[in-house]
């Protein structure tokens, strides 16, 4: 690292705002896509993480995500975290291999953050959505290796004045979402409970309690996605966006509303019932 | 009769020291203080695009008086270098210290090399610690020179009038509002004696505040947040009319 010299060149030339092409043209060896694999499957060589779930309410949006990273038949880790701010009005979920995962995370909070000090301004939402689906698209070698990342990535959207929802494929597709969406491999269980559990006018805490439950059904059919830890008081981590920005609630509000979607599932294991019509 | 060759390399230096002075002095002048929660940094800046007062690292911030053009150069060259060493090592391995170094050598290397037109700034870079003990502010000069200043400091066209004006009123560990309300007088102040007052929408501030419970603590204050810290001021005209 260069330090006690005289700034290079390439430092001082008015250029692009994006620390991604940044890195690209100073450092590529840096950049998780321009590291060459070995052929063959590398899935099960690191962790996988898991379900993550976002809704959005009157005024905002919550994201949730288990604690699980699995490796193969073994829990790898039973309290990782896999919801991160980006900035101060978006968050990002992963689910996939955890540790290209968790470099993407903070190359796409780098990206915001740098385009924000040289610009002065911060990118739209969607300037957001489309960033990130560029650093999924460049990643696209390394999944069909097995080491797909796929996020989940919401953000209040000071322009239109309410929480947004969008959602990527490993070849950087990018979809925006409508109430709810799920990622992960207790996806489809935590989106059908969602299916029956949200409502539109929920507020913050029901909410975060829809996808807690969530969660649970996620985690009772699906053997990589972790349960709420009573033993160990591991519950899952939960990010809410509003107009005053990211708050990661505190683990006691997250610890007494999952105490009481447990304490319903004692009466009645599969959940709150929907009514039939 | 033809003109001489020979330029002593003292002539040259001071030449190109006095060309660069020149620049600096017709610009506005910035100051920066610590104040009880921080580091504050004042500028009279009539355009809110234009900035000279910018966010760095997290706790790291930049000021800089003279050509445009120049220290945007050093300020992109600092958050360029600055998230690339964040990013290879960890956040807390950013130091304000290593940036004014680079700084140091960057200008140093374009004064006395006789290819390169020497830059026209100052520079402010400010990092605020966990304690006003461990605030630091360095200044650099347009020949690479760092000086590490404590307190207060003012560069730019008049600095030495406001340098003086601020040490006449200025306290350490004062609140923000009064250390806004000495910074913004001083700017003010002029040759003549006269008080100035500069209309908030004129001013650029913004502070690294230590108490601010994000990662990032700098922070630009708005024109309203500017007008209720200041409170009343005396009617006296704005620059101009």
């Amino acid at each position: 690292m260069i330090l006690e010299q005289r700034l290079p060149a390439a430092y001082l030339t008015p250029g692009s705002s994006s620390f991604l092409d940044f890195l690209a043209a100073q450092a590529p060896e840096m950049l998780p896509s321009r590291r060459a694999t070995p052929v063959g499957n590398a899935g099960d060589l690191a962790p996988h993480g898991t379900t993550i779930v976002a809704a959005t309410f009157p005024g905002g949006v919550v994201m949730a995500g288990d604690r699980r990273a699995t490796m193969g038949n073994v829990i790898a880790q039973r309290d990782i975290e896999k919801v991160f701010p980006a900035d101060e009005y978006s968050c990002v979920g992963i689910a996939g291999s955890a540790g290209l995962a968790v470099e993407l995370v903070r190359l796409f909070q780098l990206e915001l953050e740098h385009y924000e000090k040289i610009e002065g301004t911060t990118l739209s939402t969607d300037g957001k959505a489309n960033r990130l689906a560029t650093l999924i698209r460049s990643n696209l070698g390394m999944a069909m290796q097995g080491l797909a990342v796929v996020p989940l990535f919401a953000g209040y959207d000071l322009a239109a004045q309410h929480g947004r929802i969008f959602s990527y494929d490993v070849t950087g597709g990018r979809y925006e979402e409508t109430a709810f969406h799920s990622v992960g491999s207790g996806s489809l269980f935590a989106r059908g409970a969602l299916k029956k559990l949200y409502r539109e006018d929920l507020d913050e805490e029901g909410c975060v309690t829809a996808v807690v439950q969530a969660l649970y059904d996620a985690a009772d059919d699906d053997s990589a996605t972790g349960g709420p830890d009573l033993t160990r008081r591991i519950f899952p981590v939960v990010g809410s966006i509003t107009a005053s920005g990211y708050r990661r609630l505190p683990d006691s509000e997250v610890a007494a509303i999952a105490d009481r979607v447990i304490s319903g599932r004692m009466e009645r294991p599969d959940g709150p019932a929907a009514p039939l019509t | 009769m033809s003109m001489p060759f020979y330029v002593s390399p003292e002539q040259l230096m001071k030449d190109r020291a006095d060309f660069a002075r020149k620049g600096i002095a017709r610009g506005r002048s910035v100051v920066v203080l610590q104040y009880a929660d921080g580091i504050l940094f004042v500028s009279e800046n009539p355009s809110a695009a234009l900035h000279k007062i910018s966010e760095i690292y997290d706790r790291i911030a930049f000021a800089a008086v003279g050509r445009y053009n120049e220290f945007e150069n050093l300020r992109i060259a600092g958050v360029r270098l600055a998230d690339m060493r964040g990013y290879s090592y960890d956040r807390r391995d950013v130091t304000g210290r290593g940036l004014a170094n680079a700084y140091a050598q960057t200008l140093g290397a374009i004064f006395s090399s006789g290819g390169e037109k020497p830059y026209e700034v100052e520079l402010f870079v400010g990092e605020v610690g966990d304690s006003a003990a461990d605030d630091q502010i360095y200044r650099l000069t347009y020949d690479g020179q760092v000086a590490d200043e404590h307190g207060f400091a003012a560069m730019g066209g008049s600095a030495e009038k406001v340098a003086t004006h601020i040490k006449e009123h200025y306290q350490p560990g004062q609140p923000l509002d009064a250390a806004l309300r000495v910074a913004v007088d001083a700017l003010g102040s002029t040759e003549t004696g006269a008080e100035r007052t500069i209309p908030v929408e004129s001013l650029e501030v913004a502070v690294l505040d230590r108490t601010r419970n994000q990662q990032r603590k700098f922070k630009r204050l708005s024109d309203p947040e500017l007008a209720s810290l200041l409170g009343e001021r005396s009617a006296l005209p704005p620059e101009g009319s």
